[in-house]
């Protein structure tokens, strides 16, 4: 099937930005965002075609507007609520708790 | 190595933001359910942070230049000559090797999303993962290669390898000139990450630049 991630000769996406020096991650939660990914990914409930796939049901305007290691969060948290190894419910609390105990 | 136990503030000391929460959520809820390890985590972090990247393709590369047989084992079989120096793993379980010639200049890109030799060229960078790139490279590959500093005359053909979750591509970049009877160490020193995507040329060294 066809979508938003399926970009080989699309036009109009703009210059290409080649950082130099690039560091592997460029934020913290990157780096757990990649390595959850990988180690949920161990637990074996789903394949690497099927992580793409998660990712690839972003909806369109929020792919392009969001970064690569967001899409992967996007698509472990989808993965893990279709697995039920979470649930959506737990999830959204817990991230409301720790909003709540974050500083302002 | 791991900030992840400075749970109250971001890097930049400003509120947390929705993604850093919701990457934190994920994780305590993981390791609260014994699903996943921390110190596993910061095991993964570390190993490809530090441990696996393009040094190793450098390796590969510069082993190849040096070595005429080791060369035809590469290109026969990508992933097992790549073995042969100890490189092996996720992302790399099929790898095939390119080479870049006077007549043909290969590249990779991965249009659908990051695929990646990742044993020998590790994570890839952000540009390889980005909309302009994987968009372009198949459409007006000499004009991407151009954009990235690379002209490639109108009789040399150019190769666009679109990479799967299967296959997986190395580019062997051309030995420069200058470069006779440098060790493999010396050589490895001068081949970049970008020419074994096949977006770089290796330059030939200036004198006396030998490392």
């Amino acid at each position: 099937m066809n979508g938003i991630h399926d970009m080989g000769g699309m036009h109009g996406l703009g210059p290409i930005d080649r950082e130099e020096n690039e560091p592997v991650f460029h934020h913290a939660w990157e780096r757990r965002a990649f390595a959850l990914n990988m180690a949920a990914g161990f637990l074996g409930d789903w394949n690497i075609d099927m992580s793409r796939y998660a990712r690839e049901q972003m909806p369109p305007a929020e792919y392009l507007a969001t970064s690569y290691y967001e899409h992967w969060l996007w698509g472990l948290e989808r993965l893990l609520v279709e697995k039920g190894l979470l649930t959506r419910t737990e999830i959204e609390a817990r991230v409301a708790e720790l909003r709540r105990r974050a500083p302002r | 190595m791991s900030d992840h136990h400075d749970h109250d503030h971001s890097e930049e000391g400003s509120p947390l933001t929705e993604t850093e929460l919701r990457v934190r959520a994920l994780e305590s809820l993981l390791v609260e359910k014994g699903l996943v390890d921390p110190a596993a985590l910061d095991a993964l972090i570390d190993t490809y942070e530090t441990k696996v990247g393009p040094r190793n393709g450098a390796h590969v590369v510069a082993h190849a230049w040096a070595d005429p047989a080791y060369k035809a084992r590469l290109l026969e079989d990508g992933s097992k000559a790549i073995a042969e120096l100890g490189y092996m793993g996720r992302q790399g379980e099929d790898m095939v090797v390119l080479e870049n010639t006077p007549k043909v200049h290969n590249m990779v890109v991965c249009t659908l999303c990051s695929c990646y030799p990742w044993p020998v060229l590790g994570l890839p960078p952000v540009w390889y993962k980005s909309a302009p790139y994987r968009s372009r490279a198949v459409l007006d590959p000499r004009g991407v290669l151009r954009e990235l500093g690379v002209e490639v005359p109108e009789d040399v053909e150019v190769r666009v390898w679109d990479s799967t979750s299967e296959v997986r591509y190395l580019v062997l970049p051309e030995r420069p000139r200058g470069t006779e009877g440098w060790s493999e160490a010396e050589l490895a020193g001068i081949v970049t990450r970008d020419s074994m995507i096949g977006v770089a040329k290796v330059p030939a060294p200036a004198r006396g630049a030998r490392r």
